[in-house]
């Protein structure tokens, strides 16, 4: 099974840190010791961890009964290798053993076996990461939560959602809409990622905007903690001012401190009317406006704002023709295209307000032209113009990605300065200097959270690329005071940069958090916070 | 020798406002129908006919002079009309029903012949069927009233300057070619093409077009329905499968339900 597992549709967000909510404006530090890794080159093995062997193997299998390995035979390295390997093929580890438990205890059971043990351990869901977080990275134990599927109970009252962490995003919100509810939380990768995953990684998505992020919609977590004990916190209450609010620490923590494996989520009513249109604009600055327009007109039922420029929808077209689903959107095409969402639960308010809005955009040719679907045919595809961007990207070349936060008006202008970067380097195709590697740059991403996502098309992945690039990257993102990872978090190929976006006290207070909860450091190691 | 004066086409396009097509369908307590309070859209089928209409005039073989949408049913017809206006219908007419009101292809087809019979039209492009009631028979009801040619189940459609059409048919096993003369009824298929969104300018303009309305009784119009719908029922619900442990497990139970 070599193909990456299939990621439902296009790809586009998942992960991580929310560190774009700081809540004291302290001064970027840059650390001058900060040691600069570049993502093919990979910290060496570390000497305390046990190296998992046959007996090791033997003892988990008594445990666990699926259990994989290529000790036994069990396995062949083949069959590993979708454990192994990143769905983008870019970060592939060396573990012999996965364990696919199938109920809380089993997993308690592994952790503490693996705690007494001294091994390493990476606890995986859909393995839909963007930065190699939940792969090993050397033999760690893989910890695949898969078979901790099931749905555990809801309250149609409340919308109160308790399920296992190995549950399938979208299973999640399928059983939701059954009842009428949606799950708080939407993002390309849903058909294959793990509502556990998402927790620990704090997804962001698609919908943020309205529902909010995970921090305020997670109401409680059971967690399996790295010496086995098992922390039940599955409360479903919204408010709880008792203590230290636990389950916090765990949403972005990227199985660092525990392994969630069961969350209690507070669900909304689904919206019944929902609608879409896509805007073609002629510049970054119309966005804005339009962006700044729509929250005016449409309020409470604007439920989505997502923005692309002409690079990306390139991108599409072409993924589209080559697959024969082209077709013509736009009359007059622009260098930037939006995409509005909104849900309610009233058809002809909705409707009304809408319309409001596009006849105030087109009387002010705030935008140059512009489709508003007329069915949910319509719907599904118009909203795939902007969700095929990742999938075209990865289909055009080795992609390198990057996910940063940073106030919406200087959002384009990273993206703007990120080409000339390549172009100086002469690395950018087309550019009359030279035949360049770099294929396209393309930006996008989630206005209504200030969130830009810059996709660098490659031939391949190459140290000379990646040495322009980074940390030049980072370095724009912290003279603009933004973060280095809006939603797909450290993994392995952001922890060295933390310093761009974090201080010294906050770094120092991660790691004496880490070393309360994992004092021998055997959960998903060699990331995050090193 | 004179050329002949080029012949302006007007076209007829009937759209009908169904639950849409991602709806999944409920049965009414009553039984005797489908919960209708879900989102509703333009009969894919009519989309494709009110496209295949707008078509015709781009690619100017033809002179179109006039697209006209119709549709017969409650207030909110009216936005069906509105949709094929926006994608480019020129203007509507709207028949109107009490809201669930039943309108059976028969009389859909005489409220049809009687606008076409006070109206000039040359050509009428209408949906197959309407994915609501699947009946599929309102464009041959409306050939047979008129006396007209009728082209079904359209995959392809050309009409030459002087009234010539050629339409290509999807039938069991292959395509047919056919060849008529208008005035004719056609009957569009999936594949005719696919329609394109509606813009923005173009749904501005068309709030702007006119729309006539009409009440079956104002055109002598009697929309009774003829049927009485007994019972409506879903599917048997699909059992959900098993897992077995072992090969000799699964032959047993194989052999159990009967199967070998």
């Amino acid at each position: 099974m070599s193909a990456p597992r299939q990621i439902s549709r296009l790809l586009s967000r998942r992960s991580l840190i929310s560190s774009s909510r700081r809540s004291t404006p302290t001064p970027i530090f840059k650390s001058p010791n900060l040691s600069v890794r570049h993502g093919s080159h990979l910290p060496p093995r570390s000497n305390q961890f046990t190296q998992p062997t046959k007996e090791h193997l033997d003892a988990l299998k008594a445990i666990s009964s699926s259990t994989l390995s290529t000790l036994d035979g069990s396995a062949t390295e083949e069959e590993l290798r979708s454990f192994n390997d990143d769905w983008m093929n870019k970060y592939h580890g060396k573990g012999s053993i996965v364990v696919k438990p199938k109920t809380t205890e089993e997993v308690s059971e592994v952790m503490k076996y693996c705690y007494e043990k001294g091994i390493a351990v990476v606890p995986q869901g859909g393995n839909t990461g963007l930065v190699g977080g939940s792969n090993p990275v050397h033999d760690e134990i893989i910890l695949n939560l898969s078979n901790l599927n099931q749905i555990r109970s809801f309250d149609e009252v409340s919308g109160v959602l308790v399920a296992d962490g190995g549950v399938i995003l979208e299973t999640a919100d399928h059983f939701l809409a059954e009842k009428g509810f949606i799950f708080p939380l939407d993002l390309g990768a849903k058909g294959s990622c793990h509502i556990g995953g998402n927790v620990s990684t704090n997804a962001g998505g698609l919908r943020l905007l309205r529902y909010g992020s995970l921090h305020g919609s997670v109401l409680g977590l059971e967690v399996v903690l790295p010496d086995g004990r098992i922390w039940n916190g599955l409360s479903k209450l919204r408010k709880d001012n008792t203590g230290f609010d636990l389950k916090q620490l765990y949403i972005g923590s990227e199985g660092t401190i525990g392994i969630i494996t069961a969350i209690s989520i507070l669900c909304p009513r689904r919206p019944s009317a929902m609608n879409v249109a896509v805007f073609s604009l002629e510049s970054y600055e119309a966005v804005q406006k339009v962006f700044a327009e729509a929250k005016g007109h449409l309020g409470e039922i604007l439920s989505a704002f997502e923005f692309f420029d002409k690079q990306s929808y390139a991108l599409v077209k072409k993924h589209q023709e080559e697959n024969g689903g082209e077709r013509k959107v736009f009359e007059t095409e622009g260098d930037f295209y939006c995409l509005i969402e909104t849900g309610g639960s009233n058809a002809e308010h909705d409707e009304a307000k809408l319309t409001g809005l596009l006849e105030h955009l087109m009387e002010n040719e705030m935008v140059l032209d512009g489709v508003l679907a007329q069915d949910s045919t319509q719907f599904q595809s118009l909203w795939s113009l902007r969700e095929l961007v990742p999938e075209s990207a990865g289909k055009a070349g080795s992609v390198y990605k990057y996910d940063v936060s940073v106030p919406v008006g200087k959002m384009y202008g990273l993206v703007e300065k990120m080409r000339a970067k390549l172009r100086e380097g002469g690395v950018l195709e087309g550019d009359g200097k030279s035949e360049g590697p770099i294929r396209a740059v393309a930006g996008y991403g989630h206005m209504g959270d200030g969130n830009l996502h810059i996709n660098i098309v490659a031939n391949k992945y190459t140290d000379e690329i990646e040495k322009i690039i980074e940390p030049y990257i980072y370095e724009i993102v912290a003279e603009n005071e933004g973060s280095i990872s809006a939603e797909h978090g450290l993994g392995v190929m952001k922890a060295p940069y933390i310093g761009y976006s974090k201080n010294e006290t906050s770094m120092e207070l991660m790691k004496q958090i880490k070393q309360l909860f994992d004092p021998k450091g055997l959960l998903n190691p060699y990331k995050y916070i090193v | 020798m004179r050329p002949t004066l080029p012949r302006l086409v007007n076209i007829l396009v009937p759209v009908k406002r169904s639950i849409d097509y991602a709806v999944k369908i409920r049965v009414a307590s009553d039984g005797k129908g489908v919960d209708t309070n879900v989102k509703h859209s333009m009969n894919p089928f009519d989309e494709i006919a009110v496209e295949e209409a707008i078509r015709l005039r781009e690619k100017k073989t033809t002179k179109v002079d006039n697209i006209t949408a119709i549709s017969i049913g409650p207030a909110k017809a009216v936005d069906t009309i509105r949709t094929a206006l926006a994608m480019g219908a020129d203007s509507g007419i709207h028949i109107t029903t009490p809201e669930n009101a039943v309108v059976e292809p028969i009389a859909v087809a005489n409220a049809l012949k009687k606008i076409i019979d006070d109206k000039k039209f040359d050509l009428v492009i209408m949906g197959k069927q309407a994915i609501d009631d699947d009946s599929g028979s309102t464009g041959g009801m409306l050939a047979g009233l008129l006396g007209w040619s009728q082209g079904s189940f359209a995959s392809k459609l050309e009409v030459e300057d002087g009234g010539k059409v050629n339409v290509t048919r999807e039938i069991d096993g292959g395509l047919e070619k056919i060849e008529a003369k208008l005035p004719m009824i056609v009957t569009t298929d999936l594949r005719l093409n696919e329609p394109r969104y509606a813009s923005l300018p173009n749904i501005m303009k068309a709030k702007k077009k006119k729309i006539e309305t009409f009440k079956p009784e104002d055109l002598g119009l009697d929309l009774t329905p003829r049927f009485e719908t007994i019972s409506v029922s879903e599917p048997p619900k699909r059992q959900g499968g098993g897992k077995v442990e072992s090969v000799d497990e699964l032959v047993s139970k194989m052999k159990e339900a009967g199967v070998i």
